[in-house]
């Protein structure tokens, strides 16, 4: 068991070479655990893991942390979700150790959507630590067994820690030298942006493969089914750092209104398929927003299903 | 230099409607230059709010003065003698400067007519931009010169977030993302093999964390 640095399901699936699969679940503005679940529940037995959101696009949810203990006393293996904006070290070491107390095996460490975007634009934020320093955090913690202040953690964090990063974003020539970075402070996986552009993407996860960092770091393809012409449209124009390629509006516009959602599941399996057969892929984060009962069905037509036993 | 801004003009009246004999203290000095509150602005405001109360038939002394700096005790000392002939004093220096006049008259209204707003520069006429954020510890030899500290909105020292869009910051379309400038510098440098370089997690106690700050020099006290 050396060889694992988790007690994490989603550890076990990508280092024995499987195409690892995680989906993703919003926690609720507001305090009934029951949406959790139910969104858990819905993909439970298609997913390796899901990831928890952390107050995303900046607007207050339930706090991931406690979203992750419910999906845990379900059986279902969370993925913590950390921004940066909303604590500091103090606070974020505190709930990695408050994780890693239910078993919560795998977090990703991000920097998160900026206050103005969301319900409390007129808030601080905190950004004491940036996501490359909450990676290089978590693994200080989990490999020294220490704090950031030096002293030793009684009974260290042991948690699978992963990344985001987003292939599309400007400028394109420091896509790999930053992904060269997380690793270098410790990112063990990584999901990426919402993948349109498949050719910009496999020209990314080329250069990834030619530096050897795909060796070094699991790589899962980030997928969001398209829900119809109208989001595909907002997601290019409004949505920082995405990009949808015309072909893409325009097969959507190309089907009657009610045969786009359809249609946006297609063009995900296909996506999906495709690559599945490319070098340095390690699996698929399936993004599906508020569309959670859709990800079996893509999960099993992208031939990904069942997941394997470990 | 620090950059001020003037307050809205409701705003100070609402402070000093209740004083009949006002001072407004303009500042020689940043406030000047960034035409805040220099002599000009001091004779504008002080005519605004003659004009406003004398149309709301109020009869009100409001005169004008401007130091060389309010940041300063012997320029502080000029206006010695004649405080007492007032209520209120309007200062349109920066916030240090209102808190230095206040500190020297304990029983003097000090109020302010500026909001600060950065430590920045003069980028273009009528445009200034910060450039500093004071935090006491700093970073620009190994950001090619350019601070992610004061001009990230997420302060990232380990840059661009995946919010950087054709070289803007992801919070506005005329706000640059400094890390394209980093990075564009960088290239310029030749130095882009210093971009993978982590920079590590930072000492923020020099910063606002720390309490107030104070630097003490031994060698030229007297």
């Amino acid at each position: 068991m050396s060889e694992y640095v988790s007690n994490s399901r989603l550890e076990r699936v990508l280092k024995a070479g499987h195409l690892g699969v995680t989906s993703e679940c919003g926690p609720p503005r507001g305090s009934d655990a029951e949406e959790v679940k139910k969104k858990g529940l819905l993909i439970k037995d298609h997913v390796d893991a899901v990831n928890v959101t952390d107050n995303q696009t900046a607007m207050t949810r339930m706090s991931s942390l406690a979203a992750c203990i419910h999906l845990k006393l379900l059986g279902i293996e969370p993925v913590l979700q950390m921004v940066t904006r909303d604590r500091n070290r103090v606070a974020l070491q505190s709930d990695i150790l408050g994780a890693a107390s239910f078993d919560i095996p795998n977090m990703l460490c991000l920097s998160g959507d900026h206050q103005s975007f969301g319900d409390c634009a007129q808030g601080q934020n905190v950004h004491d630590v940036d996501s490359m320093q909450l990676v290089q955090t978590v693994r200080h913690m989990r490999d020294e067994g220490k704090f950031l202040g030096g002293d030793a953690i009684k009974h260290p964090p042991k948690i699978f820690v992963g990344a985001a990063a987003n292939p599309f974003a400007d400028p394109f020539e420091i896509r790999i030298p930053r992904l060269a970075k997380k690793i270098a402070c410790g990112a063990e996986f990584i999901q990426t942006q919402c993948i349109y552009n498949m050719d910009k993407f496999k020209e990314w996860i080329r250069r990834a493969v030619d530096r050897g960092l795909t060796e070094k770091t699991f790589i899962m393809a980030g997928m969001t089914p398209m829900k119809s012409v109208g989001m595909a449209k907002y997601m290019k124009n409004k949505v920082p750092g995405m990009d949808v390629p015309d072909e893409i509006i325009d097969r959507l516009a190309g089907v009657e209104k009610k045969k786009q959602a359809q249609e946006g599941i297609n063009i995900c399996v296909e996506h999906i398929q495709e690559l599945s057969e490319t070098k340095g892929v390690s699996g698929f984060h399936i993004m599906a927003i508020e569309w959670e009962e859709k990800v079996p069905e893509i999960v099993e037509r992208s031939g990904l299903h069942p997941r394997p036993e470990i | 230099m620090i950059i001020a801004e003037k307050k809205p003009i409701e705003e100070i009246i609402q402070e000093v409607k209740d004083f009949d004999r006002i001072l407004i203290l303009g500042c020689n000095e940043c406030v000047t230059v960034c035409e805040a509150g220099g002599k000009k602005e001091v004779e504008v405001l002080a005519s605004v709010l003659r004009m406003y109360f004398m149309a709301q038939g109020q009869e009100k002394t409001i005169d004008e003065r401007t130091l060389e700096r309010q940041c300063d005790h012997e320029y502080l000392e000029e206006i010695r003698n004649t405080v007492d002939d007032y209520d209120a004093i309007v200062s349109l220096a920066c916030g240090v400067g209102v808190q230095f006049a206040a500190e020297k008259y304990q029983t003097m209204p000090l109020l302010p007519g500026v909001n600060t707003v950065c430590l920045g520069a003069n980028e273009d006429r009528g445009l200034w931009t910060e450039r500093c954020q004071a935090c006491g510890s700093c970073v620009l030899a190994r950001t090619a010169g350019i601070c992610p500290v004061s001009r990230c909105a997420k302060r990232v020292l380990n840059g661009p977030c995946g919010g950087s869009t054709n070289g803007k910051c992801e919070i506005a379309k005329d706000t640059d993302c400094v890390w394209q400038l980093i990075i564009d510098r960088l290239k310029a440098l030749d130095k882009m093999d210093d971009y993978e370089k982590v920079a590590p997690v930072k000492d923020w106690s020099t910063d606002r964390a720390g309490g107030p700050r104070t630097v003490t020099r031994e060698d030229v006290k007297i």
